[in-house]
């Protein structure tokens, strides 16, 4: 063996060490800081672990875009038939007085709450955009009261890493980390552009996650879990978007 | 086989002998470094899974809108007249593709982030190997109107390169590829992350520059055009020029002499 192989071979073997040990290091560093998505396994685990993690610690502070009232779309696209079951017709022929949204999970106090009492609570309103992940977008004025609030109220563990959210639409829910879930502008949405919030738009209760694409905030919210593990729902993927194919998180 | 120019190998890509008369018509030489060759064909898959996957995303939604917002209920800037793959998308066909949607966006990200470390590996690379200069940044003789005048005379007329220009990249050629990787790659990248709520969240001047998140996607569309029109050149160019020995040159890093442009 040549001098000049023998120092590319221990070259090689040092770059290979350091590679390793630096990924070993920056896996458990992401792990400590909660970089690691829920749908990391699989084909495409690495790239959806680097989105996920850079634009985690790229959006620590950052607030959505928030747009003036002119900009309103005057169109805005209701995507999806709402829920055609009696339970959800009757609920809606009752102005979904009836309606209840239940929290429960690693939570000091579990309760459930009707429109009203989230009505009740200061309401914020914001002008931001939608975007669906298939290409089109729509910007409307969504109020309602900050999931922040709402989990104020029922006091989180600290434990908590996760809220999980269930539509009332049988196989639709979802979830997001703490960062979204006490974000000050992830609204649990009861009302749009002045008015109550449309059925076909998610009324009477949407969750708008307007840091990431159309398909996080999802519409006909009923209950909400808080948990700090998302291995013990549906297949462990964090929601039912990896389970039909797409990403759990939606930040791009 | 002058030793200089295998030496030379490693932070030079094109290696231009110092006169044509030192090589016999059958030597065989350096011409790609190992750092070029092996980007190059990363890149080359990279570039491959983005297309599929970003033509798949494409028929989710063919429609292109201009400003910040744009879906069915708005009139587009224009629309592909191809079928779509969401039903709710009036397309004027009577059927609707499947939904491939969610694996492609997986794979364009996944893609994109192998293709954007590639590419920063490269672009660091060539500023320290004297790539750049020596063989992508126009030669001091050709930096005029009229050089460059000549050279596209040539080119339209496919006149034979010299045997000293056969052996790097003549001005068209570099101001072709300096053109794809400094402006066209970053701006299909920036266009990328324009679209993305979270980094719009981060940096909305980045959005806002370009009129909107639907301006943005538009201006994609168009670069990634602009692209494959680069790639459907480039290769026909290395079939013109002799598709073996071009091929064998971005593999093996070595290549015959009487080469042609590529």
């Amino acid at each position: 063996m040549s001098d000049l192989s023998r120092r590319k071979l221990i070259a090689t073997g040092l770059a290979a060490t350091a590679g390793a040990s630096g990924l070993a290091v920056a896996t458990g560093l992401a792990q400590r800081y909660g970089l690691i998505p829920p749908d990391h396994g699989g084909l495409y685990g690495a790239g959806e672990t680097l989105t996920y993690a850079a634009q985690r610690i790229l959006t620590r502070h950052s607030s959505a875009r928030e747009f003036p009232r002119s900009q309103i779309s005057k169109t805005p696209f209701p995507n999806g038939e709402p829920p055609k079951d009696e339970a959800f017709r009757r609920l809606q022929q009752g102005a979904f007085a009836d309606w209840r949204l239940g929290v429960d999970g690693l939570v000091a106090r579990p309760a459930s709450f009707s429109l009203a009492e989230l009505k009740s609570y200061s309401s914020r309103s914001q002008i931001t955009h939608l975007a669906c992940e298939e290409g089109w977008s729509f910007i409307a004025e969504w109020t309602g009261v900050p999931l922040s609030h709402v989990l104020d109220v029922v006091g989180i563990l600290p434990q908590a890493r996760y809220v999980v959210y269930f539509s009332i639409q049988r196989g639709w829910w979802d979830s997001v980390d703490m960062a979204d879930a006490l974000h000050s502008q992830t609204l649990l949405t009861y009302g749009m552009n002045g008015g109550e919030l449309p059925v076909g738009h998610g009324g009477p209760l949407r969750l708008r996650v307007p840091r990431q694409l159309g398909y996080k905030s999802v519409k006909y919210i009923a209950r909400l879990t808080v948990t700090d593990d998302l291995k013990r729902f549906g297949r462990g993927l964090g929601s039912a978007s990896p389970e039909g194919g797409y990403a759990w998180y939606a930040g791009i | 086989m002058p030793r200089a120019c295998y030496h030379s190998r490693v932070g030079d890509s094109a290696c231009v002998p110092s006169s044509a008369s030192a090589f016999p018509a059958t030597t065989v030489t350096a011409r790609h470094s190992a750092l070029v060759r092996v980007t190059h064909w990363i890149t080359t898959l990279c570039f491959l899974a983005l297309l599929v996957s970003g033509v798949e995303i494409l028929v989710s939604h063919p429609r292109f809108y201009w400003g910040e917002a744009g879906n069915i209920l708005t009139p587009p800037l224009f629309k592909l007249p191809i079928p779509a793959s969401r039903s709710s998308v009036p397309t004027g066909y009577g059927f609707v593709l499947p939904d491939q949607n969610g694996w492609s966006r997986y794979l364009h990200f996944q893609a994109a982030w192998v293709a954007v470390l590639t590419g920063l590996l490269y672009t660091i690379s060539i500023l320290f190997t004297g790539h750049l200069r020596k063989n992508l940044l126009p030669g001091e003789a050709d930096r005029s109107w009229r050089a460059f005048s000549i050279a596209i005379a040539n080119h339209l007329r496919f006149k034979r390169p010299s045997e000293a220009e056969a052996w790097s990249y003549n001005v068209l050629q570099r101001l072709t590829y300096l053109f794809v990787i400094f402006v066209l790659f970053p701006l299909v990248i920036w266009t990328g992350l324009a679209m993305s709520p979270a980094i719009a969240s981060v940096f909305p001047a980045a959005v806002t520059v370009f009129g909107g998140q639907q301006s943005a996607r538009t201006i994609h569309f168009f670069v990634s055009v602009f692209l494959v029109l680069f790639l459907l050149v480039h290769v026909v160019m290395i079939c013109l020029a002799g598709f073996r020995n071009r091929m064998r040159a971005m593999i093996t890093g070595r290549a015959g002499t009487h080469m042609e442009r590529a």
